[in-house]
């Protein structure tokens, strides 16, 4: 029997890396997928010595149509498994007033992913099943001050993965949401995050695993991240537009 | 100040906040990998690179641990030419400490089977060398305790086994003098080590239980099917969670137990098979074992003779120790063979490694320690020493001298630096 093979969209972020080990870990073949590939090299050489894994690397900016295109267009695009963690906090200060700043954050954490995502499905239901993991955030799920921009767009981005799942649910294709929380990366390795608030990369690429064999729909890397956005969600506008968050 | 780059990039700039030095997996006994102005981890390089099975020539980064590399090749019938006690170590450790094994008398140290290593320069540029480029450089960062710039990336051999188990052989010395005519009979075996009773008097003085081992063949394992010579059982581990209150090693737990392990040994079977976790790496088995001494920890002090005063400066330490000291716990001794690196610390002799405990006595002992050494033309680790003094180091070893003046010769000293190096004056 031939391996699995996954598909990793934003290979470079730190949790993507670590779902690349636990998945070379467990035999499953790979297509890394990263604007900067050339720093790849070394993770792919690594994974293909130590669990001696089939691994590929392709170079894809999501924002650019053209190269979209010209990914989409390869023949035999049809993983098992296909992860993304496309995105970036952007610059949310310079959102409020840019334009350029402002569709850069919707395009690279909305637009890019729901594009690529698309065609991979339906590649995927003409292939007869798989799984789509997609990770979007909690900021997502109600609109803060501090930053809307990027909490619009990966609410988008969350409806556009359950839509999807809504979609796909007869195709044997399943979508995971994963909503990860504070994760310890070098996006906020500046910030001083709660410890019982922040997953490492690693809890979030064992939590994804689990969620893919056990068909979880959506994800609290942290469970605690549930009962607080349940508090978030619950709370009258009235008094959270007065909040400061 | 400790710093955790992901990226060789991240790694110039860091020098200009002062001097650094770059940790492995923190393994050293003392302060040789504690950066004088700031600490550089290099857990994040941690990728194997390249393998080429014809030659077993592995390129891999500076943080790659030992245990790693033997989990994934030995399965394919490779295992690292020389391996220090823990497999807990990295490869940039290995490099700057240019470290030994018990095969040292017939395979050298490590850097013997060095073929290249990258290496962040002052001026922030990555360096290639090797004994045809910068000799003077490769050299010196084999066995220069880091001192010579960031170890970024190495290339080493590794070597052909058929299976992952040893044939070991122990044999009961009843002295010190019995240890070394077993030393010098057991010459041609791959590995040698003893384990040595500090506390033992008279004509028991230096009693040791000396283990032979030669990688086994698949002849030498009966009742396995071919596919299992390079499998095993994963190893158990316990651990000890925190500091003991109480160090349960004293003068009479250490003397009962060592006269225990000693009759037990004697009786024992000569000849075994054991795997290699077990012969290489039987304290890996207790995770966190330095918590047996308490929350005052514990100091090393490992030290080689040469070979024509050997006898004479092992006895006075003995003896020393018999007298002064509550022993200690884990004492090893082991014939070395040639000096392999410039800077390397084996030399042709006996070296021995000590453990005591910390408390009031401590560097009364290592002091008077010293000067037998000292005495008998020997020398001290740097990778396990956190007591020596400047003017005693440069007593003991002449050699750090030229290690001082290389530094200044290159600009390294403003750029790089131990805590060590800071009390040594390198």
């Amino acid at each position: 029997m031939s391996n699995r093979h996954a598909m990793i969209l934003g290979a470079t972020s730190e949790m993507a890396t670590a779902l690349a080990y636990e998945m070379a870990k467990r035999q499953i073949d790979l297509t890394l997928v990263a604007r900067d590939v050339p720093s790849l090299e070394r993770v792919r050489a690594d994974l293909s010595l130590r669990y001696n894994v089939t691994v590929s690397l392709e170079t894809l900016d999501i924002m650019d149509a053209g190269q979209r295109h010209q990914f989409l267009a390869r023949k035999g695009l049809s993983p098992d498994i296909v992860a993304c963690f496309v995105g970036t906090l952007g610059d949310e200060m310079k959102a409020r007033g840019d334009e350029r700043a402002l569709t850069d954050i919707l395009h690279a954490n909305f637009e890019g992913p729901a594009i690529v995502l698309s065609a991979l499905a339906n590649a995927m239901v003409a292939n007869g099943g798989g799984v789509i993991v997609g990770v979007s955030s909690v900021a997502g799920e109600r609109g803060r001050q501090s930053n809307y921009v990027y909490g619009a767009a990966k609410a988008g981005f969350t409806a556009f993965l359950s839509g999807l799942r809504n979609r796909l649910v007869g195709e044997k294709v399943h979508v995971v949401t994963i909503l990860p929380g504070f994760v310890d990366t070098k996006m906020t390795r500046h910030l001083a995050l709660p410890k019982v608030l922040t997953a490492t990369p690693q809890e979030v690429a064992l939590s994804i695993m689990a969620a893919i064999n056990k068909r979880r729909n959506i994800v609290y890397v942290k469970p605690v991240w549930r009962v607080i956005m349940f508090c978030v969600k619950a709370t009258p506008e009235f008094i959270f537009k007065k909040l400061k968050m | 100040m400790t710093a955790r780059p992901a990226t060789e990039r991240e790694i110039p700039p860091l020098a200009d906040l002062g001097p650094i030095v770059a940790r492995g997996n923190g393994r050293a006994y003392g302060d040789s990998a504690i950066g004088a102005r700031l600490t550089v981890e290099m857990a994040r390089f941690n990728c194997l690179l390249a393998f080429d099975e014809m030659s077993g020539l592995l390129v891999c980064e500076a943080g790659v641990l030992l245990k790693d590399i033997i989990e994934t090749f030995l399965p394919q019938g490779w295992f690292p030419y020389v391996t220090p006690g823990t497999k807990f170590v990295t490869i940039g450790g290995m490099l700057a400490a240019d470290v030994h094994g018990k095969n040292h008398h017939i395979d050298g140290s490590f850097g013997k089977w060095v073929e290249w290593i990258d290496l962040i320069t002052p001026e922030g540029a990555v360096s290639r060398c090797s004994a045809q480029h910068d000799r003077d450089l490769f050299e010196a960062t084999i066995g220069g305790m880091g001192l010579t710039g960031i170890i970024l990336r190495a290339a080493f051999r590794l070597r052909r086994v058929e299976t992952a188990f040893i044939r070991q052989t122990t044999i009961a010395a009843p002295n010190l003098d019995a240890a070394m005519a077993l030393f010098d009979a057991h010459e041609d075996s791959t590995y040698s080590v003893a384990w040595i009773d500090c506390l033992s008097k008279g004509n028991s003085l230096g009693r040791s239980i000396v283990m032979l081992g030669e990688h086994a063949s698949s002849k030498d394992l009966p009742k396995r099917s071919a596919s299992k010579f390079l499998h095993w059982e994963k190893a158990r581990s316990v651990s000890i969670p925190f500091p003991l209150p109480l160090s349960p090693l004293n003068k009479v737990s250490i003397s009962l137990f060592n006269a225990l392990y000693y009759r037990r040994m004697k009786n024992k079977s000569a000849e075994s098979i054991v795997d290699w976790n077990s012969f290489f790496y039987p304290l890996d088995a207790i995770a966190r074992w330095n918590n047996i001494y308490g929350r005052n920890g514990f100091v090393q002090h490992q030290s080689v003779i040469p070979l024509e005063r050997a006898r004479d400066g092992l006895r006075q330490m003995l003896q020393y120790l018999n007298r002064h000291s509550n022993g200690s716990f884990l004492a090893v001794l082991k014939k070395f063979g040639d000096q392999g690196g410039r800077w390397s610390f084996p030399m042709p002799g006996y070296t021995l490694a000590l453990d005591f405990p910390v408390g009031r006595q401590t560097e009364q002992i290592m002091q008077r320690l010293n000067e037998i050494v000292a005495e008998h033309g020997g020398r001290l680790y740097l990778a396990k020493d956190a007591c020596l003094d400047r003017a005693t180091a440069l007593k003991l070893d002449k050699r750090l001298g030229d290690l001082k003046d290389f530094r200044l010769d290159r600009g390294f000293s403003h750029r790089y630096a131990s805590r060590q190096a800071e009390r040594l004056g390198l």
